[in-house]
């Protein structure tokens, strides 16, 4: 998934939809994931960065990832196009 | 490089304007300890689920009940209200801080004798008392609480075939203003249904009526309520004087305090909204203490208090075995308890926290038990910390009912610990095992053997 180019975010997991008004919260993994989804970074990609920086295995973050980014598309914060690099 | 602490990655939209009156978040610390040992090195010994249950706190609060009532009314006596929790090492502690027993079956009775209670202290409730548990109680000088005519007349027959006084009192059920009205138990007092009993006890004088009895309900938030019911039972015991020139020994107010749980649908927090001992140490002994009696023959106050004695003594260990997304995008956390052992969360909402370090980011969940059954939900609606599978949380409030109520249904039941006074853990209930279970079950023959 591809995230709207024009979220501001701030260091503190505030995320904010200028297109909507809508304001979110996350937490810092969740904002990592964010920022890394807005340089177009796909999911093998963000998995290794995650598994590389965190306590976790690939296996036991696949599901949280791709349960989070089906929350953001539900939050509207996707901008609809399928996951791939520029 | 060192790692950093993974956290599973949340994001919640905000609602500026909308107010929550409950709050937005309930933790803002794990709790990793109980009654210094981690609840992680608990689980690692004895399992999880795992129940645990605190000396000290059991210990701290009978004296906090004792205080509130002997200092209001000179004569008080606890009985330990075995349902409530009857595993024997937590019967013995009431007993050791001085409680007498009320049990209110023949296998209640015979636990509490087992335990060591001598049958004059034991008070024996209940509307199913058999033949052979009235005879026993009859022999051993029990404190019998008549429940109904048929066990009236059945008493009455045991004592002159026994050639024994039986010790009884009535139960009386009365309109306290409260809502239910307990009318299934005992007699009722505005119709002159316990007159009734009353007088058919004194008019033929077999039985020895040493005591009135009520127990009002049960989870009461109104102490006003056991004012009322003990104004009316100390008219009753002084009418009966005046009558029968007969001195009631004692008036047992049964049970029923509410306990620091929090009921579903409650607005309040159980903690700000649960009456303290004092106030209902206050309303009973101000009701008997002007009822009018004489000073040097006021009853002895009995309390069967259960539920506001244990429930903080106990806490649930559990782990999280899954997390999931709902259809309408809602978490859900499966736990490995359900309500099979946590019966209460049917009428609870439990306070949960996790047991391990977590950040400020929450999210609503849906806590799921792991039977594979529709019903089995623990918290319908809870603000929790993102968890992840292995992680432990505990369970608070829980000593009350759970031990007792628990089903062996889809799972076995888990083990049992008691913290003593100086923090060294005992087990004192083993995990079942799959013999437990079987150890009554007989196959017919004909059944042993299948081809498939």
């Amino acid at each position: 998934m591809r995230l709207k180019k024009n979220l501001a975010l701030s260091d503190s997991g505030f995320v904010f939809d200028p297109s909507t008004g809508d304001s979110f919260s996350t937490n810092p993994i969740g904002l990592e994931i964010v920022k890394m989804l807005q340089t177009g970074k796909d999911a093998d990609e963000i998995k290794a960065q995650v598994v590389k920086t965190y306590l976790i295995d690939e296996v036991g973050f696949e599901k949280d990832y791709y349960d989070f980014v089906n929350t953001l598309t539900k939050l509207k914060l996707s901008d609809g196009s399928p996951e791939k690099k520029d | 490089m060192k790692k950093l602490q993974y956290e599973r990655p949340v994001i919640q939209r905000l609602n500026v304007g909308v107010m929550n009156k409950f709050g937005n978040k309930t933790e803002y610390s794990p709790v990793k300890h109980i009654e210094g040992n981690t609840v992680k090195s608990l689980i690692e010994k004895f399992g999880s689920p795992l129940f645990v249950i605190s000396e000290r706190i059991i210990r701290e609060t009978f004296k906090d009940a004792n205080r509130a009532f002997k200092t209001r009314y000179p004569r008080v006596q606890f009985a330990w209200s075995y349902k409530t929790n009857y595993l024997n090492a937590i019967c013995n502690v009431f007993h050791q801080e001085g409680s007498w027993a009320e049990v209110v079956s023949g296998f209640e009775y015979h636990k509490a004798l087992k335990n060591g209670v001598p049958g004059t202290k034991i008070i024996f409730n209940g509307p199913d008392k058999s033949e052979a548990d009235l005879k026993l109680a009859i022999e051993k000088n029990s404190l019998i609480h008549i429940d109904h005519l048929d066990e009236l007349y059945l008493i009455k027959e045991l004592a002159v075939e026994m050639k024994k006084r039986p010790r009884v009192a009535i139960r009386i059920n009365m309109d306290t203003g409260v809502y239910p009205m307990w009318d299934r138990f005992g007699f009722n007092y505005e119709n002159g249904q316990a007159w009734d009993a009353i007088n058919k006890i004194m008019l033929n004088d077999k039985m020895d009526l040493v005591g009135l009895h009520s127990h009002i309900g049960t989870f009461m938030l109104a102490p006003s309520a056991y004012g009322v019911a003990a104004k009316k039972l100390s008219d009753l015991a002084l009418e009966i004087k005046k009558k029968y020139k007969k001195n009631i020994q004692y008036i047992d107010m049964g049970g029923g305090f509410a306990s620091k749980n929090t009921l579903k649908g409650s607005y309040l927090q159980g903690i700000d909204s649960t009456p303290s001992f004092d106030q209902f140490a206050e309303a009973i002994t101000t009701s008997i203490l002007n009822a009018g009696f004489v000073e040097n023959e006021l009853p002895l106050l009995i309390l069967e208090t259960g539920r506001a004695l244990i429930d903080e003594a106990g806490y649930l260990l559990g782990t999280v075995i899954s997390n999931k997304r709902l259809s309408d995008g809602r978490r859900a956390t499966i736990m490995d308890f359900g309500v099979n052992i946590l019966f209460t969360s049917f009428w609870y909402d439990h306070k949960i926290s996790p047991a391990q370090e977590f950040s400020r980011y929450t999210e609503d969940a849906v806590i799921y038990g792991p039977l594979c059954m529709n019903i089995d939900v623990i918290r319908e609606n809870v603000t929790l910390p993102p968890m992840k599978r292995d992680d432990h949380v505990i369970v608070h409030t829980v000593g009350a009912y759970n031990m007792t109520q628990w089903m062996q249904f889809i799972a076995l039941r888990p083990a049992v610990v008691m913290i003593d006074t100086q923090e060294k853990v005992h087990l004192i209930r083993s995990r079942e095992t799959l013999a437990s279970i079987e150890g009554n079950e007989i196959i017919p023959r004909y059944l042993e053997k299948f081809k498939l």
